[in-house]
């Protein structure tokens, strides 16, 4: 009992440390991305190639003042921040970063732990594709209270739009998962993934090509993404739900918001593009197929960003309910009806 | 004490002492955020109690979407923390202590009627077996009668809510 705890403890530590790592780390790569699509150069100046800006970003962000606005409610104010890391860590737990592993006998770690499989995710809960989905509809509430409790029509404004925004494209993309868990026959992240063994074909990105298309428009808005950053349209919002934020709590946000987008990523390469499967039947399934997926989804976030240009609300709404979620409906039909018809 | 003991009462404390933030609490905003807190605690005593699909549900249909709702209609209305009401407040405190009397014996009744007797029954309340029940020939038509009535809500809403109609 006291091994398992300390094992999920470690996993909880390590992945904890992983993710802060990638998203210091895309903040940079996401930069430099962009400046390449612009023909610019980007942050190059702090250490090699600019690789230490994210360091110097962070001691900037810490040394700044944190300003509550006047008239602002405060409690709140300071919760949503805090809301918004936590539900956006808590649902990384049910997401697999590979199969099973064994520790090597190295004769330096613990006993317990010397040759002990152990599995690479934190959580292997069996309804773990609701569980995600319980916490996204959570996520909301942050982009509430901030927007609302900074006593700011822009900020307001920017969260009633995100939050109306990320309910409806909460829809559409829970209703592109059902058909895979359809045919998987499980909600479980880890059975979902290992029915895509084999070769490449086996993913459900061929075998649920619709529901792939919605996943990824829905995604994109569901983590407010280029073209769907509406809440933030600094055209017209200044900077939408976190205007008034600033130093770590400002952060606090932006980590969150990465965090959701490494999380949409890390999901589709589990759901759609096999996991820690390796494309090819005779190459070994390891975690390193795993990251090389998400580095795909995460590369593909930026590079919308450079390409698209932002919609407009009403275009967004109307998309939303009237284009994705009857797609992922029909898409949700036929598969039930292939499924029954299969058995 | 082992763990899930430790998170049963921890859930639990925070399940009580956030319902009564809900009822005390005199701006409105407060109380949603706190009934938010409320059903999250009592999924986390689902999830306890090994019924993992109906804790999901909770956070899914209760805490992710139902409070959304009150809280947008909260905010866009602007709501003011509620007045303390001047006058009759006697007669309404003793309505109110004989309504909370009446309560606590109803749930003394049931607990005394239907005290467990040692452990619960086993109940396996994860996706499968919940949908087995709620599909068997016993619920189905029920299930389907009240999806057609929420539909049917939902159509109604809308058709109301056009500013055309």
């Amino acid at each position: 009992m006291q091994q398992e705890l300390a094992i999920t403890a470690l996993k909880v530590g390590v992945l904890l440390n992983l993710l802060l790592m990638i998203f210091s780390g895309m903040t940079f790569i996401e930069r430099r991305l962009l400046a390449f699509m612009q023909f610019r150069l980007g942050p190059n100046r702090t250490g090699p190639f600019g690789l230490l800006q994210p360091i110097a970003d962070g001691i900037k962000l810490f040394f700044k003042e944190e300003v509550v606005p006047e008239g602002a409610n405060k409690w709140i104010f300071i919760a949503a921040p805090a809301i918004a890391i936590i539900t956006a860590f808590l649902s990384v737990a049910v997401v697999p970063w590979g199969g099973t592993v064994t520790f090597p006998h190295w004769g330096i770690l613990p006993d317990f732990l010397e040759g002990r499989p152990v599995l690479l995710q934190i959580a292997d809960l069996d309804i773990g594709v609701l569980y995600l989905f319980a916490l996204s509809s959570l996520s909301v509430y942050a982009i509430v209270m901030a927007g609302w409790a900074a006593n700011n029509k822009y900020t307001l404004l920017g969260g009633l739009r995100s939050s109306a925004q990320m309910f409806s494209y909460e829809l559409a993309l829970g209703l592109s998962w059902i058909g895979i868990i359809l045919l998987a026959g499980s909600f479980r992240f880890g059975d979902i993934v290992r029915y895509q063994d084999g070769w490449f074909w086996h993913w459900f990105l061929f075998k649920q090509p619709l529901a792939f298309l919605v996943f990824l428009v829905a995604g994109t808005a569901e983590a407010n993404r280029t073209p769907f950053d509406l809440p933030e349209a600094e055209t017209e919002l200044v900077a939408g739900f976190h205007t008034e934020y600033s130093s770590m709590r400002f952060a606090l946000l932006q980590m969150a918001e990465y965090v959701h987008m490494i999380t949409i990523s890390a999901v589709g390469a589990n759901l759609f593009f096999g996991g820690w499967m390796s494309p090819v039947a005779f190459l070994p399934d390891s975690p390193l197929w795993f990251i090389l997926k998400l580095a795909g989804f995460l590369f593909f976030f930026v590079w919308l960003r450079g390409t698209l240009p932002r919609f407009r609300y009403d275009q967004l709404m109307d998309f939303g309910w009237k284009v994705l979620v009857p797609l992922a409906v029909l898409n949700l039909m036929v598969t039930a009806v292939v499924v029954v018809a299969l058995q | 004490m082992n763990i899930d003991a430790v998170t049963f009462y921890v859930a639990a404390a925070l399940a009580l002492v956030s319902a009564i933030v809900v009822v005390a609490q005199r701006n409105p905003i407060y109380s949603a955020f706190a009934l938010i807190v409320t059903l999250c605690s009592l999924s986390a005593i689902y999830g306890i109690l090994g019924a993992s699909f109906v804790a999901i549900l909770q956070v899914v249909v209760y805490a992710g979407a139902i409070m959304v709702l009150f809280l947008f209609v909260l905010m866009l209305l602007n709501v003011r923390p509620e007045e303390r009401f001047a006058g009759e407040s006697l007669r309404f405190k003793l309505l109110g202590v004989g309504l909370a009397g009446l309560l606590a014996a109803q749930v003394a009744y049931v607990l005394w009627r239907f005290a467990p007797s040692g452990v619960a029954a086993v109940f396996d309340a994860s996706s499968r077996p919940v949908a087995r029940i709620l599909f068997s020939p016993q619920y189905l038509y029920v299930f389907e009668a009240t999806s057609i009535l929420i539909l049917a809500a939902l159509v109604g809403s809308v058709a109301l809510a056009r500013k055309d109609a």
